[in-house]
């Protein structure tokens, strides 16, 4: 049987969406954002550009293959999941399944929420939600048990630097001496990012998000820099966008994604803004600017890149062709390109996966 | 896009069969749609009078003609398109279009295939060339041996080792398909496979593997979408249009989905699509091992559930990828801002489940696999899996209130039910987790991935919480709302509370009072292809318990009007329906209304939401037909234009305050009710066959002494004659009757007495305030006894007494007038010499209405609909219905499809859809419409059984004309010597019954059974000697063969009779090519 014990979603104007609880029973606030992705919640939890904020998941039938065993492969990375642990702060949902059925799972969503601490409502008409948050705006929220006071203040992710809290804190190396030498900057990265850049027979040299890897005798002589994805907002990155600057200097290829992709346009002299509601889903349209080729990706980003405002040695690289903004940004003679949408999908389509051996091609 | 197409012939799909129904009306109307917002001169094959697609306005011209290599070149000469469109008219056209490719005619005049190849076409179409293709790049695909005779079959499977599966190429739904366990079973089939095609595949089972279906799109930029999945409840085995289909899939997670999308997308790169397709996929439920099953490169049946499912019009695009267009340079339809370069997210499920009429068949069997048996589907929507479930469950209309909480379903063998499935398929499952089975002893025996069993658990647990009460107060609001919210009916909780209420209506009355007052409501979302991410202004819509919303607003202005669509297609409703019900939307908007729609049919135009100005996507039970007129407010309904299942809930709406719109549900009612009628009609001194309504044996006997045998028995409230049958003696009558009293209790079953060689005649009519308008009378050429849906129909009537003709009318008026009918109306008469009797009279449209009204060029829909909205139309002059050419509509049946079935027509419907040709004389519209169905006209040697003494009297002037005419005439024993002492020649076929008694008797002459499997006649004449579904064995055993080995089949002697006739006299170069525009100038 289904947990029936009630808990709601309350947001920042007051609006309160009722369901079950399940998952842990405690409390939670954040940003409340949706996604429209319809698989891929493991992926998608563990997601690190989602630290702080309350996910809302507009297909309703969710855990439906349950959760796969948490294990580190050789590489120490989490297949089937984005890091080493879960990143939301609270997961609202129409219908839950109890019952699982996959032959990789190892147990319920509802007692990996439980294990991990996070709690979930379901039985949340999430389409309204969806267009609540849609027409007002990602919005700060809080679960609240049946029975509990909800709370004054809410945790606005937004206001501290996520980087910082999701970043590893040390350098981390991976197939060391495997070839090419790629420094990457964890400003939150997905696990199956590290797995694309492996795959392509690479050596990964992960580094914290204002670490200054060009002062690290033992990696600067990278061959390629990878500036990775990450939650929140690019503004509080000034030290990796000095690092990045100072990259460019050596005119080695340099590949972004998400994050990466504000970040290196915001060290070519663009700006970013925050989005409405930003796009979370699997379904985004995205044109090779100056191309008839079409792409559907796989994002999660709340700022974008305004392509108005780079560098005259820039030009825009792709675009959404759902809202025409910015998906990419590349240097018109140098090997610096970015983008904002997610190539190494994880969850979500893997139709742009070949940038990674694009990337490394240039190496 | 290319601006030097300027004119574009494209080819429909015929008449409505298993394996190729409505679905190709609704992407054919598509195409059409999208070539003529470009500008685009298009002209249109296709017989099939009853679809939307072939209604004024959709294409620039029509051709009623068989879509045949011969005709399709026949209307290239006369009309020289610059293009052919081959993929929206199912696997008909398809294979007309490879046929024409083959045979150089496209490149002889010089008209370009747009959209995907036929070179692409081909190499799909051919398993050997499809099997090279995949594994040129690395794509695994069932191992198979593609093999040209039985014994390489044999060796084929010995090697691969049992069981295996055996397709015929080239045939559509998996015809002359099977699995076999043994070698037996092997030749068995494959001789049969054979006679389909030249060419049977062997391939190694992958039983128990799930089937996982993907629409994917490519532009010619190789720019890909995969725009929906699917995932069959039953596993690979049973043909996909056999399973439950969900949307999207639901057992698999993000690296099953995607490595699935990435391998479709791969593939439709490799062969060079253009437009859409449907990669089939076989999966591994113990690892992320796959195989490709099939791909389709042509819309289909999967293409328009997936547009129904997604919201995304698949053949739409598809016609404007094949014109040079890009996705990202279409906009997608419901956003109209947004590109169609987008995957669809949806927050909804979908479920498909089939709808079979196997009890329609005498002999087949009720087991379902690899070949395709049902004859229609449902689509539903929820926001759960048992939502969904239960509202389609409902929806087929086989007298299901959802999963659980239905009449008990009598199981001999649950095991063997469970492990050898049946249409009963579902319901076997419930009484399985009813009595208390595992959820993994249900696996083991079915292989129905968990997931799907956990979720039919649950509702079982819910059922069961439900019954510990006894009336609805006492339950906890939880419950109730949980309930709601898996899809319970307010008719399903009735039943578990009052277990003991005589009146269900009465306590589903009190459910609804108080669930309402207690906020437990639907509400209505939207389907915008986009998960509410962006605005959309859909009209696209469903209702929903979960969820605490409206998408929408209610305008409360009384300014629009429901019209209740027909739901799935079966035997005796089906296309014919759509159109009516699309037709009474257009006048409905055309006079200044909004037309709101209700129907669940995912074949159809009718939900497309093109069509109205909302479309309520949901059931059409009197619950939700309320809550939506509650929502609604609207100014009427109209419950005329979808057959028999919203004619059905007349009374019902119309007792809880519903306004009516045309005939009121009293009259409704009366028209339907026996009794009423009959007493009517008696009041009105209108003639009828005698009948009785059945209480007791003795009673029937008193009135069979009176009436003689035959006598035909019958429920009230049929459509299409369920459980109706002709009973010629006492044993057939007292066998029918213990039958056909399960079918019903509240209306009582009838016995009437079955007028022999009469004429039947249909009145197809429009009244206003009970004046007739406009009305039809057309004739069957079968004699009365064959169900109307199964005659072949002449209109305008040709053959029948001025008088006769007058009596018609002169009854027609008085009925209307006594019954006060506005509206559309039918009414079957019985004419022989000089009388005329009534045998049913419909206050609806008919099936009949379509094909009358493209013939006349008469809409008698929009008509009725003008009526019915209190326009009071001006009546039709009669001389409209003088014309110099002849409409006839001829029956298709699918025998091919259903083993074992007897392929005999009688008073029960058996045909699964219909063609109406026009020509300039009887002769010419018969031969186009009888080739239209799949027959061909014989070359050589026919082989003619025929029946009594009567029937072989009638078949003897045409026996003389074939014996003229050259034909080799075969005949069995009584028949043979009949034709020999009139003078014809004719050679002894051997019965199948003589040839057990005495082989010795093959060696002096053929047998009939050989005759057809060596194929050495091209017809068979064989007449039953009457109308009971008795087994006939040698008769029963001719038929099936002729059937199994591909030769046209006639059993009627009225229309082998007129067939033979026609063809004697033309041949197929004599038939007219004309669009039906020049044959109504000729008015």
């Amino acid at each position: 049987m289904k947990p029936y014990k009630k808990a709601s979603l309350i947001l920042e104007d007051g609006t309160v969406f009722g369901g079950y609880a399940f998952g842990a029973s405690r409390p939670a606030s954040g940003e409340t954002v949706f996604s429209t992705a319809m698989v891929g919640y493991t992926e998608t939890l563990t997601d690190p550009s989602f630290q702080g904020q309350i996910l809302c998941v507009t297909y309703p039938l969710i855990g439906n293959y349950g959760v796969p065993l948490m294990e580190r492969d050789a590489d120490g990375t989490f297949r089937g999941f984005e890091s080493e642990s879960i990143h939301v702060r609270g997961l609202i949902i129409g219908d839950l399944s109890v019952d699982f059925s996959h032959w990789s799972a190892a147990m319920s969503l509802d007692e990996w929420l439980r294990r991990e601490g996070i709690p979930g409502i379901w039985g949340v008409d999430t389409r309204a939600l969806t267009q609540k948050l849609r027409d007002c705006g990602s919005m700060l929220g809080q679960i609240v048990m049946e029975g509990d006071e909800p709370v004054k203040e809410l945790d606005d992710p937004n206001t501290r630097n996520l980087i910082a809290e999701v970043s590893c804190k040390e350098p981390i190396r991976y197939r060391e001496g495997a070839g090419k030498k790629v420094v990457v900057i964890d400003c939150g990265i997905k696990h199956n990012i590290i797995r694309c850049l492996i795959a392509t027979g690479v050596e990964v040299i992960r580094v914290p998000w204002d670490y200054d890897f060009n002062a690290d005798p033992t990696m600067n002589d990278w061959d390629g820099l990878f500036i990775s994805n990450g939650p929140g907002n690019p503004d509080y990155c000034g030290a990796t966008i000095e690092h990045i600057r100072e990259s460019m200097a050596f005119g080695r290829p340099i590949f972004g994604i998400c994050m990466g992709n504000q970040l290196l346009a915001k060290a070519a002299g663009a700006k970013t803004y925050k989005l409405k509601y930003g796009h979370r889903g699997h379904n985004q349209p995205v044109q090779m600017v100056g191309t008839e080729r079409c792409f559907i990706t796989s994002q999660n980003h709340g700022f974008a890149v305004d392509d108005s405002t780079i560098g005259s040695e820039w030009e825009p690289w792709f675009k959404n062709l759902n809202d025409g903004t910015n998906e990419g940004v590349h240097h018109k003679s140098k090997p610096f390109f970015s983008v904002q949408f997610h190539p190494e999908a994880s969850s979500g389509p893997l139709d742009t996966q070949f940038l990674f051996s694009k990337f490394v091609s240039m190496l | 896009m290319d601006t030097t197409i300027k004119k574009v012939l494209v080819l429909g799909s015929g008449a409505l069969k298993i394996g190729q129904a409505g679905e190709f009306d609704y992407s054919g109307s598509q195409a059409l749609k999208a070539l003529r917002e470009e500008g685009i001169e298009t002209v249109l094959i296709n017989p099939n009078i009853a679809t939307v697609q072939t209604s004024e306005g959709i294409a620039d011209k029509v051709y009623f003609l068989p879509v045949t290599p011969f005709f399709v070149e026949k209307v290239i000469l006369r009309e020289r398109p610059d293009g052919i469109l081959l993929s929206f008219g199912g696997q008909t056209a398809l294979n007309c279009g490879v046929e024409l490719y083959r045979g150089g005619i496209l490149e002889k005049y010089g008209v370009r295939v747009l959209g995907t190849p036929v070179q692409s076409i081909i190499d799909t179409e051919d398993r050997e060339a499809f099997v090279e293709r995949m594994e040129e790049i690395g794509i695994k695909i069932i191992r198979s041996s593609a093999v040209n005779s039985v014994e390489e079959a044999a060796s084929a499977a010995r090697e691969l080792g049992y069981p295996v599966i055996l397709r015929a190429a080239y045939a559509l739904g998996g015809l002359g398909s099977g699995f076999c366990d043994n070698e037996q079973q092997l030749v068995e089939l494959a001789e049969k496979s054979f006679s389909y095609s030249p060419q049977v595949l062997v391939e190694k089972s992958l039983k128990g593997w799930k089937e996982i279906e993907f629409e994917v799109v490519r532009d010619r930029f190789d720019n890909c979408i995969a725009v929906c999945n699917m995932e069959n409840f039953d596993p690979l085995g049973i043909h996909t249009g056999e399973s439950i289909v969900v949307a999207p899939c639901q057992t698999l997670d993000n690296h099953d989905i995607n490595l699935l999308r990435e391998l479709a997308i791969k593939i439709v790169r490799h062969i060079g699509i253009v437009g859409e397709c449907n990669v089939q996929y076989a999966y591994d439920p113990g690892s992320d091992d796959y195989r490709v099953i099939e791909l389709n490169a042509r819309l289909s049946r999967s293409s328009a559930l997936a547009s129904k499912a997604t919201g995304y019009p698949l053949a739409f695009v598809a016609a404007k990828l094949g014109l040079g267009y890009g996705l990202h340079e279409l906009k997608n339809s419901v956003t109209k801002t947004t590109p169609a370069f987008f995957e669809p997210a949806i927050d909804y499920i979908v479920c498909k489940i089939p709808r079979w009429d196997l009890g329609k068949f005498h002999g087949v069997s009720r087991k379902i696999g690899s070949s395709m048996k049902s004859v229609g589907e449902v689509m539903s929507i929820g926001r759960s899996f048992e939502e969904a479930l239960q509202k389609g469950l409902r929806m087929i209309g086989q007298g299901a209130h959802g999963f659980v909480g239905n009449k008990e379903l009598q199981v001999a063998d649950v095991d063997e039910a469970l492990r050898e499935p049946t249409d009963k398929r579902i319901f076997v499952l419930a009484k399985a987790l009813q009595k208390g089975y595992t959820i993994d002893q249900i696996y083991e025996l079915t292989k129905i991935d968990r997931w799907f069993l956990y979720k039919l658990q649950n509702m079982v647990n819910t059922y069961d919480e439900l019954q510990k009460y006894s009336k609805v107060e006492d339950v906890p609001y939880e419950l109730l709302h949980i309930a709601k919210c898996q899809g319970f009916s307010d008719h399903q909780l009735a039943r578990a509370f009052y277990k003991d209420l005589p009146d269900v209506e009465e306590a589903q009355d009190a459910v609804r009072a108080y669930r309402k007052k207690l906020g437990i409501v639907p509400y209505v979302k939207q389907i915008d292809t986009l998960a509410a991410e962006f605005p959309a202004q859909t009209n696209y819509l469903y209702l929903t318990y979960n969820g605490c919303k409206h998408d929408i607003e209610f305008y409360n202005d009384g300014k629009s009007v429901i019209v209740l669509g027909s739901g799935a297609y079966r035997i005796g409703s089906s296309v014919e329906f759509d159109w009516c019900s699309v037709n009474a939307l257009q006048t409905i908007r055309n006079s200044g209304w909004r037309g709101v729609m209700i129907n669940y049919n995912p074949e159809t135009v009718s939900t497309d939401y093109d069509i109205c100005d909302r479309l309520y996507f949901d059931e059409l039970s009197f619950e939700r037909v309320m809550d939506i007129y509650e929502l609604e407010n609207p100014h009427g309904v109209i419950v005329s234009v979808g057959g028999q299942i919203p004619n059905n809930l007349a009374l019902r709406l119309h007792e809880h305050k519903v306004k009516l719109l045309g005939t009121s549900a009293e009259s409704i009612d009366k028209a339907e009710d026996r009794n009423k009628f009959s007493s009517i009609v008696d009041a009105l001194g209108i003639d009828q066959p005698k009948w009785k309504e059945l209480t007791s044996l003795a009673d029937i006997h008193g009135f069979v002494d009176e009436v003689g045998y035959p006598v035909l028995v019958r429920p009230s409230y049929v459509l299409s004659g369920a459980a109706m049958n002709v009973c010629y003696s006492d044993d057939d009558l007292e066998r029918f009757l213990a039958m056909a009293a399960e079918v019903s209790q509240k209306h009582p079953v009838v016995v009437s007495e079955f007028m022999q060689r009469c004429k039947e005649i249909e009145f197809d009519a429009v009244a206003d305030g009970g004046n007739i308008l406009a009305y039809a009378i057309s004739e069957h050429i079968e004699f009365a006894g064959v169900h109307s849906g199964d005659a072949t129909i002449v209109y305008p009537a040709q053959k029948i007494y001025v008088k006769t003709m007058r009596d018609i009318k002169s009854v027609a008026r008085k009925i209307a007038a006594a019954l006060n009918i506005t509206g559309p109306f039918n009414i079957q008469f019985l004419a022989k010499e000089n009388f005329v009797k009534v045998i049913e009279c419909n206050l609806r449209a008919s099936r009949s209405f379509p094909f009358v009204s493209k013939v006349s060029k008469i809409n008698l829909i929009e008509l009725a609909t003008r009526a019915m909205m209190g326009e009071h139309p001006a009546p039709v002059s009669k001389d409209v219905f003088d014309f110099d050419y002849v409409g006839i509509k001829a029956s298709q049946f699918s025998f091919t499809r259903l083993l074992q079935a007897d392929p005999v027509l009688g008073v029960d419907m058996a045909s699964t859809g219909e063609v109406g040709c026009l020509g300039d004389t009887f002769d010419d519209a018969l031969l186009k419409s009888i080739v239209s169905v799949g027959y061909t006209v014989p070359q050589k040697a026919i082989l003619i059984s025929s029946g009594d003494a009567q029937q072989k009297a009638s078949m003897l002037d045409a026996c003389h004309l074939l014996s003229e005419k050259g034909y080799k005439i075969y005949a069995t024993g009584g028949t043979q010597r009949y034709l020999e002492e009139n003078g014809i020649e004719a050679t002894r076929a051997v019965w199948p019954s003589e040839f057990e008694q005495d082989p010795s008797l093959a060696e002096k002459f053929d047998t009939a059974l050989d005759l057809l499997e060596n194929k050495k006649v091209d017809l068979v004449i064989n007449i039953p000697k009457n109308y009971t579904r008795v087994e006939l064995t040698n008769g029963y055993r001719i038929r099936r063969a002729a059937v199994d080995f591909n030769i046209p089949l006639i059993t009627n002697a009225r229309l082998a009779t007129a067939f033979a006739r026609a063809f004697c006299s033309m041949g197929m170069d004599d038939l007219s090519i004309r669009t039906a525009a020049e044959f109504y100038q000729k008015r």
